[in-house]
């Protein structure tokens, strides 16, 4: 019995070994053992949590129907996003990623899907297919998620125009063009069901595109610009804010804010420049970014409050832009500055008074449009490794409105678990 | 008809591939060094970095994918040292020939065993690698284990020109034999000598020159020196006094010059790998020179 055992542990030890020698001497612990857990995922685990002295927690941008998770956060302490990725190579042929974004506001905790999705990884020629939920690739930011932000907040254009990220589900191709610099080419596919597009029967209806290029300049300095442009057709798109909205909950019930029969597009121009002494990241670098987005949109604008309503044929124009600069000055310190502007031009026709006059309308509905909504922002934060981060950051939002907003954040940002990606 | 293109199409492919030469995308020059010397005319090589870069913290940036979208192979270090942009590359290349599965993809450290594997990974320990240290290029003998593997793989991608990289092999295998004589006898005197280094990427040059080394700059690998380190550092010099404090010259030296400031223990400047003097041109001149610097400076 003892014998056949041994023998046994030493046809492992053999087979552990030819392992070994297959995979060019991976050395991991315990190996020639049956323990199932060899092949789990890459696991990584964002934790964020903040303190933020603000004024008021609602965000009013006049001009702009706010969606998705446009907001603001709640004074005192809170969590952020504290969120669960798991990703690896499916098999040859795919990888896999899921991205969880647990969030607790107003005393319930949820779940939100951030990301879920497959991507080819063998079609070649330059070829990469994605389905499922992702972030679009349009805009620079759009597809980095906010942990991976410089700043504590999104910029502005992002929570007016996208309701914090344009996400949905759906098919993307993009093709990498076989140039010395770098051209790639991306065309998406998704449900258009979520903000700023609405529900529709079809449930097939965002379209997007675009474009980047880059490449390098000398040793210390890289860009990259890119274009993009998203169309989408809705039944019905409820206006609100996401979870950080506050102050919709009692009169949510009576209140109906619908734009219905629309369409909107967004066109937009991204850039960003990143330098650093000869390339080397480690102590100094310094990193410019811009972005520009205006969307068109139109359809029937209806709000109901109770039994009165008032309905108006509805085609606005918004854009925004911000500009941002970030200089790491000694190891692990960096500075921030960042400017964001928004601005709306809003045109309404055939308006039907049942009961609620244009004025009330325009205010109540979020479309009428005042000053421009105009933020700024400097933040200083400190990395002492490669996988915490503290920040603080003074925000000034002028909403247009004359309520004048001002915003400190003291924020942890630690990244758990497997290493994190070096995304341009 | 389509027969017809078919046949015109491969025709066309092979003709190219029979003229085309592979392109080789290192992860750091002293790859680059090797798949040039071993990969002669037959291929175009590129380094994703520089000498005076740290190939721990680069980004997947534009350029870098446009690369790897053309590479017909890619040879990087492993073990962790580019975790945090190549698997982005790999994924957004689109380059179905240089993915984890494929021929086009080598990784040097996976070729032979590693030094320095941690036996518990704990990242309050810094940032350390669990696959082991992934400085290889500078054993000497374990480098000629990964030119005789990445020549077998360069013949297996381009078997036309086979015969050629095996000549080419054995042109480098005896400059390097050769050379690993005139080094060992030249370095016999650094025998027993005592360093600090600011990170361990001399790990295998050390081991083979049979130097020890008593302590790091970096308080836990991947961290910058601090003011308290640094200090603890100077008491533990009094009692074992080094010969001298080697750094990279892509790390900052700020930490290494201060405690020789204190000690008048010297600091030896060292290119880390190919490109990082005006000498260092390939493997073996960054070896002539890496080595008779820290004869002159332990001397």
């Amino acid at each position: 019995m003892n014998t056949l055992f041994t023998k046994t542990k030493a046809a492992l030890a053999v087979a552990g070994l030819s392992a070994v020698a297959l995979t060019g001497g991976v050395q991991a612990a315990g190996l020639g053992k049956i323990s199932g857990n060899e092949f789990n995922p890459a696991i990584s685990l964002i934790l964020d949590g903040r303190y933020t002295d603000i004024n008021s927690s609602e965000l009013e941008l006049p001009g702009f129907q706010l969606g998705g998770e446009a907001g603001l956060p709640s004074n005192g302490f809170s969590t952020g996003h504290n969120e669960l990725v798991m990703s690896a190579n499916i098999d040859d042929n795919f990888f896999g990623t899921i991205n969880m974004a647990i969030v607790h506001s107003d005393g319930e905790t949820e779940i939100e899907l951030e990301e879920a999705f497959i991507e080819t990884l063998t079609l070649g020629n330059g070829l990469t297919v994605k389905a499922g939920q992702f972030f679009s690739g349009i805009g620079y930011l759009n597809s980095i998620h906010d942990h991976a932000h410089d700043f504590a907040d999104r910029p502005l254009v992002y929570d007016a125009l996208f309701g914090g990220h344009l996400m949905d589900t759906g098919v993307q191709t993009t093709w990498v063009a076989p140039t010395d610099t770098y051209l790639t080419f991306g065309a998406e596919v998704t449900s258009g069901s979520n903000f700023p597009s609405g529900e529709s029967e079809g449930n097939n209806n965002g379209r997007a595109f675009f474009v980047k290029t880059g490449g390098d300049i000398g040793m210390s300095s890289s860009w990259q610009l890119g274009a993009s442009y998203y169309e989408s057709e809705f039944d019905v798109r409820e206006a609100g804010g996401g979870h950080d909205h506050g102050g919709e909950s009692e009169e949510a019930e009576t209140i109906d804010n619908e734009l219905l029969n629309g369409e909107l597009d967004i066109a937009g121009i991204d850039f960003v420049y990143k330098w650093a002494p000869k390339g080397n990241n480690k102590s100094t670098n310094f990193k410019f970014q811009a972005e520009y987005f205006v969307k068109n949109e139109s359809g029937l604008a209806e709000f109901v409050e109770g039994d009165a309503s008032a309905e108006a044929m509805y085609d606005g124009k918004q854009e925004g832009f911000y500009v941002q600069s970030v200089y790491q000055f000694m190891p692990a310190w960096r500075v921030g500055l960042r400017y964001d502007h928004l601005k709306a031009d809003n045109k309404f026709s055939d308006f039907e008074d049942n009961g609620i006059d244009e004025e009330e309308f325009m205010e109540e509905s979020g479309y009428g449009t005042e000053d421009d909504p105009k933020k700024f922002s400097i933040m200083i934060d400190y990395a002492p490794s490669h996988f915490s981060r503290l920040r603080l950051q003074y925000s000034e939002l002028d909403n247009g409105h004359d309520e004048p907003n001002d915003i400190i954040t003291l924020q942890y940002s630690m990244s758990l678990g497997s290493h994190g990606a070096h995304t341009f | 008809m389509k027969l017809v293109i078919t046949l015109t199409l491969s025709l066309m492919l092979m003709t190219s591939q029979a003229f085309a030469k592979v392109n080789v995308f290192s992860c750091e020059p002293e790859w680059q060094a090797l798949a040039q010397a071993i990969g002669g005319e037959h291929v175009k090589t590129y380094s994703a970095t520089t000498a005076y870069q740290d190939p721990h913290h680069i980004e997947a940036r534009p350029s870098l994918i446009a690369k790897t979208r053309r590479a017909d192979l890619l040879v990087c270090t492993g073990a962790e040292l580019e975790i945090g942009w190549l698997p982005l590359l790999l994924r957004k290349s689109g380059n179905a020939d240089v993915q984890e599965s494929e021929l086009g993809y080598f990784l040097a450290a996976s070729q032979v065993d590693r030094i320095e594997v941690p036996t518990v990974l704990d990242r309050s320990q810094g940032d350390v690698h669990a696959s082991g240290n992934p400085h290889v290029s500078w054993d000497p003998y374990r480098l000629q284990t990964i030119a005789k593997l990445l020549s077998k793989r360069l013949q297996a991608i381009d078997p036309n020109n086979a015969a050629s990289y095996q000549a080419l092999l054995s042109e480098f295998n005896q400059k390097w034999t050769a050379s690993i004589k005139r080094w060992e006898a030249m370095t016999a005197p650094l025998a027993g000598k005592k360093v600090i280094v600011y990170h361990k990427n001399w790990s295998y040059l050390l081991k083979w020159l049979g130097v020890e080394v008593i302590a790091d700059l970096e308080p836990k690998p991947g961290l910058p020196p601090t003011s308290k380190h640094l200090s603890h550092l100077l008491s533990v010099t009094r009692d074992n006094k080094p010969d001298s404090i080697l750094i990279a010259n892509y790390q900052d030296d700020k930490g290494a010059k201060w405690l020789s400031g204190k000690t008048e223990i010297p600091v030896i400047h060292l290119p880390y790998t190919v490109g990082g003097s005006d000498k260092a041109t390939d493997l073996f001149s960054l070896y002539d020179e890496v080595l008779t610097l820290l004869v002159k400076g332990n001397g």
